[in-house]
């Protein structure tokens, strides 16, 4: 009974973390998406530590505590600045609506578990639905850079991707801690380029919508 | 004996919908109003109501064919027996063995199929633009609703509702986030079929918003007390097969003696005051949205629905 109570608690933080990613997927307003980021992170980083419990793992609670100090807490509010400095955060923009993108994003979630349980047939049942979700968390954060224009909404769809690997990576017993910090520490200096690289465009198209990119490179539509 | 105790239980527990359902729908508008600092109606204003209605006469459209007369029969008929097959106080009832939750879906669609005929029949406008919209909010509503069935049916291993419920208070039912996200679902298609505020106000008949009102518009005296009854009773059933798959506490089992039956009653009436008191404070805290979102909205139902038989895949029993 135990076993199954530590099984049905690290599945329902797990399951949350899909539901938050279709949350992403659902909310239209920057703000908005910049609160379900943060519940995100918060539950990716409940999640692992969980996984820390019921691994007898204390290395995960500093992926745990990584987790919440950087994309719960800091990341969201410097996305938050941003978004205010750059005067955007009325701005609703998307390639496809969000009744195409729901199916699409249910499309991926069951490819990946029919995927999953296909090629980890004989693996602890544990780490084989960890590996299911966290490649549906990771599918939807392609997805979410894949339908918006935005380039601040496509940093988010690349922040929850990277949840999703951090996800799949407490599952498999054994990352070493040293591989999850420099990932970590990788994940934050790509989000100061990208930063930079956000004002960057801002000075000189006068917009984040990538489009403007497009037009620029000669790719008309 | 056992026979005749089993006919009484299943007769009164028909006659306990039909007396409870205006009642609620009384609750609900009173907390509305008590919320809104209003004095609002007594709670016997909608027995009032279908007693008046009772005693008018029905009037017409010239052009009214049959289907527009009997309509409202069928459509009572239809939500009281679905209404009457889920479990309210006890399990096990006489007709539980037809009690499955796809034929409580089908019987409420074949309603909603009369309701939106007799909405076209007349020819009005109004009676058309509530069909259409009646339409499109049934055909997302329903799917979800599949969904949540399917949920929780390959979780219990039956569609029935008395298996359902019996295992959902039983304690091998664990933890699990399909369950969480199937209430969820069904309670967001609850509001819609029920027309309740985000989807729909039961209390307007503001041309460009309004939904069920539209359809009804033409009936009139008796036809329309039965309508308004068949609108109480589908909420109150929409409440308790909430509050028997996901509060299933309280519910007698089969064999149940007689004073245990009381305690059930009374249980589900403290469940449905728990259900109304929550629907209206859920209905004043929140603004009417614009019928162009209700698919949107729906939508995330059915991606609930949907989400939470996915997660059973990878959960630990299936």
């Amino acid at each position: 009974m135990r076993g199954s109570l530590n099984f049905d608690i690290a599945h329902l933080l797990a399951g949350s973390l899909v539901l938050v990613s279709f949350l992403e997927l659902y909310q239209d307003r920057l703000y908005a998406l910049l609160n379900m980021f943060a519940l995100h992170a918060l539950v990716l980083a409940l999640s692992v530590a969980w996984q820390a419990h019921i691994q007898d793992a204390p290395h995960l609670y500093v992926t745990a505590a990584i987790a919440l100090v950087f994309k719960a807490i800091i990341i969201p509010v410097a996305l938050h600045r941003i978004i205010v400095r750059l005067g955007i955060h009325r701005e609703i923009e998307k390639v496809v609506g969000v009744g195409p993108a729901m199916l699409l994003g249910m499309g991926l979630v069951a490819l990946s578990m029919v995927v999953m349980l296909r090629v980890t047939a004989d693996a602890d049942p544990l780490a084989r639905e960890d590996l299911a979700f966290a490649l549906s968390v990771v599918l939807l954060g392609l997805l979410m850079m894949v339908t918006r224009r935005n380039a601040v909404s496509q940093v988010i769809g690349f922040m929850s991707l990277e949840n999703g690997l951090v996800l799949a990576a407490t599952g498999a017993k054994g990352m070493p801690l040293v591989v999850e910090i420099s990932v970590a520490f990788s994940i934050l200096i790509a989000f100061i380029v990208i930063g930079i690289f956000l004002f960057r465009i801002r000075e000189r198209f006068d917009t984040v919508d990538v489009q403007a990119l497009d037009r620029f490179r000669g790719e008309r539509r | 004996m056992a026979l005749i105790l089993d006919l009484v239980v299943q007769g009164l527990q028909m006659l306990l919908v039909l007396l409870l359902a205006p009642l609620l729908t009384g609750f609900v508008r009173k907390v509305k109003a008590r919320l809104l600092l209003r004095r609002g109606p007594p709670l016997i204003q909608p027995y009032r109501d279908l007693a008046r209605l009772m005693r008018k006469e029905v009037v017409l459209a010239e052009n009214a064919s049959w289907l527009f007369r009997v309509s409202p029969y069928l459509i009572f008929a239809a939500t009281w027996v679905a209404a009457s097959l889920v479990p309210t106080f006890r399990t096990g009832l006489l007709f539980s063995w037809s009690a499955d939750l796809i034929v409580i879906i089908a019987l409420l669609g074949s309603a909603r199929f009369f309701l939106a005929l007799a909405g076209l029949d007349v020819g009005t406008s109004f009676g058309g633009i509530g069909s259409s919209r009646e339409m499109m909010i049934a055909s997302l509503a329903e799917p979800a609703m599949i969904m949540v069935v399917f949920t929780v049916a390959l979780l219990a291993g039956s569609t029935q509702l008395s298996t359902m419920a019996a295992f959902l208070v039983s304690s091998e039912v664990g933890l699990r986030v399909s369950l969480g996200l199937a209430l969820f679902a069904l309670i967001m298609v609850a509001i819609a079929e029920n027309a309740r505020i985000p989807v729909d106000n039961p209390a307007t008949h503001l041309e460009l918003t309004m939904v069920h009102e539209a359809m009804v518009l033409e009936y009139s005296g008796r036809h329309l007390a039965l309508i308004e009854l068949s609108a109480s009773l589908k909420l109150l059933l929409y409440v308790s097969l909430i509050a028997c798959l996901f509060v299933p506490w309280g519910l007698m089992p089969a064999g149940a003696a007689v004073a245990l039956l009381a305690i059930g009653i009374l249980a589900y009436i403290v469940k449905l005051a728990a259900g109304g008191f929550l629907l209206a404070l859920f209905e004043t805290s929140i603004a009417k949205m614009r019928v162009f979102r209700v698919p949107e909205f729906l939508g995330a139902a059915l991606m609930l629905g949907l989400l939470a038989t996915l997660l059973l895949f990878v959960s630990r029993s299936l």
